[in-house]
């Protein structure tokens, strides 16, 4: 008894010893799969670090980060005025690493056989201005709007891309996550949708917008009109040689883009 | 071990103070771990409270109550909170609609139909249902059940029509015929070949148009399954339980004499519970609508993932075919963006809204302590 409560006691103070360095990531629902695997990457080469990831949105990111409650902070829009005052008030000085570029794919039922829209008429379909396929070349069926919830940076990206931040009709549906939209989208025949790249399969078809279907190269050259970049955001540029500089500096590496690519996402240089 | 001589039966005075002293402390302790609950109860109103004022005093509380427009991240925003408010009213309501019925009959068949083992399993089993975590309830929402309404809309809807009004039609028969009967009682020269030809035609002519409404609701196209109807239903379920559990306890109460003096003054099992179970326990019963409803209410996982959360008054009002959003998913979905920090209107409106929750709430627990209290001077308890 007394042996092992020595023992226990031993392991302890080893791991102690060792010192768990933490790094706590929290934000954006899109930015997350990506810092998920690049924490999986990371922990793998240094086992003495231990970094978790949570998603509760960009705006709770900056929020985690002004009350240093996370050391990154994943955000799918650049930080606000607002949020940037609330740190510099805080101490905090947010500086932005851009991990990889995102498009927001327009997404139909497959069966839905329109191909193609302008920014334009996106945008008339989300202001209520145009409610019915047939008005853009589909079938004569009333069209069901879906969007991102208005706590979600895909959500204000696309507000800014596409919206022209004019105000979405109010008969909009909203759903919660990047997924929510996908499985909306999949099982309505008549709804229009949108969420990030790397969330489009056979079961939704993204559209060709201004004649340019989303893909990583139309992303990357600027072709895509619906496009963004991915952030994560540190208190301060970290110390050179840090666990938390190494941590947001995987995307440079070609490891890091090859993860960033097999997410779905377009990595910032190509390689 | 001898009693030592010493000691009498009188109490000393400094042993009689140590017990009174310890009688008093142990009543403080328990006063104090009960008023823990009252305090919270206290404090959650402070401080929605509190959040929410703010919110009237940056806006003013106009735009709130009447607007229909909700763009809280717009420029500049708008945060006409009616349609949000419409929107909870309209599901709770589709959600008392469907577990007011089946909850009541059958906490009815439970606790005087139902032999006394069946309802050993069966009531365990009804309350299962209360155990499963929300957000179960809204995946099949979501996945499953919006699918089929998209997919069957109007085969569903006409289902639901048969099941649900079948049952109401054919009591309005045999009540009308009843009616009927009676009237035509003195002027027909046969009331039995009367009774015969009546009852049928009444029948048919139900059917006709029970048939008639089925045919219409299946041509219903349903656009969108993410809206009242779909969330109103699966809130009813999750309601259920606490409206039989609450209910059969209340029936259960109304007490063996009172049954078998109805049985021994003639009345049938039918009259027993319809004329004296029922009304005796009527307090009981609507307790549990009233927890039944506050449950509905106050859900917000399901309604958020599965309601549609369209911040707009369906066209007309009742039309539970439309997306809506409610006051809670309106609350848990625009928690992250508004802005604490800089203490905004988007951030003090949220805490408006779950002080209009709270206010309902409250509301509807004195009514029933009201309701409770008036019918138990009716029946003289």
């Amino acid at each position: 008894m007394n042996k092992i409560s020595v023992y226990a006691l031993a392991a302890l103070m080893a791991a102690a010893a060792t010192a768990q360095q933490k790094i706590v990531v929290d934000g954006s629902t899109t930015v997350g799969p990506i810092a998920k695997a690049f924490a999986e990457y990371f922990m793998a080469a240094n086992p003495d670090v231990n970094i978790t990831v949570s998603e509760s949105g960009s705006g709770n990111g900056a929020k985690s980060l002004v009350n240093q409650t996370c050391d990154v902070a994943d955000m799918s829009r650049p930080m606000k005025d607002s949020e940037f005052k609330a740190a510099a008030d805080k101490g905090i000085q947010p500086v932005a690493h851009v991990v990889a570029l995102d498009g927001l794919p327009i997404l139909v039922h497959p069966s839905n056989p329109v191909q193609e829209l302008t920014v334009e008429q996106v945008r008339k379909i989300y202001l209520g201005e145009i409610t019915n396929w047939s008005e853009v070349g589909g079938p004569d069926q009333k069209i069901v709007a879906i969007s991102r919830d208005t706590n979600s940076g895909t959500y204000e990206t696309f507000e800014e891309k596409v919206m022209d931040k004019q105000k979405i009709r109010e008969d909009c549906e909203y759903v919660g996550s990047n997924g929510a939209i996908r499985q909306r989208v999949q099982s309505t025949p008549a709804a229009i949708g949108y969420a990030g790249l790397g969330f489009v399969d056979k079961t939704v078809k993204a559209l060709k917008i201004n004649g340019i279907y989303p893909s990583a190269e139309t992303v990357q050259t600027g072709e895509y009109p619906v496009a963004r970049p991915l952030f994560m955001y540190t208190n301060g540029y970290p110390k050179l040689g840090s666990p938390l500089y190494r941590f947001v500096t995987i995307h440079l590496g070609a490891d890091g883009q090859e993860m960033v690519e097999e997410i779905g996402f377009v990595p910032v240089t190509s390689y | 071990m001898a009693q030592s001589p010493s000691k009498s039966l009188v109490m000393s005075d400094a042993a009689s103070l140590r017990l009174r002293l310890g009688g008093w402390l142990g009543q403080g302790l328990l006063f104090l771990v009960t008023s823990l609950s009252t305090f919270a109860v206290f404090f959650i109103f402070y401080f929605i409270f509190k959040d929410a004022v703010p919110f009237f005093k940056l806006e003013g509380t106009r735009e709130f109550f009447t607007s229909t427009r909700w763009y809280p991240s717009g420029h500049p925003p708008e945060f006409g909170a009616l349609p949000i408010m419409v929107g909870t009213g309209l599901v709770t309501l589709g959600a008392v609609v469907v577990a007011v019925p089946l909850g009541i009959a059958a906490a009815v068949c439970l606790s005087d139909l139902l032999p006394f083992r069946m309802r050993q399993v069966v009531k365990p089993v009804i309350e299962i249902l209360a155990a499963i975590p929300s957000v179960a309830y809204g995946f099949f929402a979501l996945v499953v059940f919006a699918t089929v309404l998209q997919n069957h809309g109007g085969s569903v809807l006409s289902i639901g029509a048969w099941l649900v009004l079948g049952p109401v039609f054919f009591l309005l028969v045999m009540v009308a015929g009843d009616l009927l009967l009676d009237r035509l009682k003195h002027m027909l020269p046969k009331p039995r070949l009367a009774g015969a030809v009546i009852f049928p035609a009444l029948g048919i002519l139900a059917f006709l148009v029970l048939r008639q409404i089925a045919a219409r609701l299946a041509g219903i196209e349903i656009s969108s399954g993410t809206n009242a109807l779909n969330v109103s239903i699966i809130l009813g379920i999750m309601a259920l339980p606490t409206v039989v559990s609450v209910s059969e306890d209340a029936l259960q109460a109304a007490g063996r004499e009172l049954r078998e003096g109805s049985y021994a003054l003639g009345a049938t099992r039918a009259e027993t519970l319809v004329k004296a179970v029922i009304p005796a326990s009527i307090s009981g019963i609507l307790a549990a609508v009233i927890l039944g409803v506050m449950r509905a209410i106050g859900e917000t996982m399901v309604v958020w993932m599965a309601s549609g959360n369209a911040a707009r008054i369906p066209e007309p009002w009742y039309n539970v075919l439309q997306p809506v959003r409610t006051l809670t998913a309106t609350i848990a979905g625009d928690m992250g963006e508004a802005d604490h920090v800089t203490g905004s209107a988007r951030f003090h409106v949220l805490f408006a809204m779950a002080a209009c929750l709270l206010a309902f709430s409250f509301a509807m627990n004195l009514a029933s302590e009201l309701i409770v209290k008036r019918s138990r001077k009716k029946l003289g308890k």
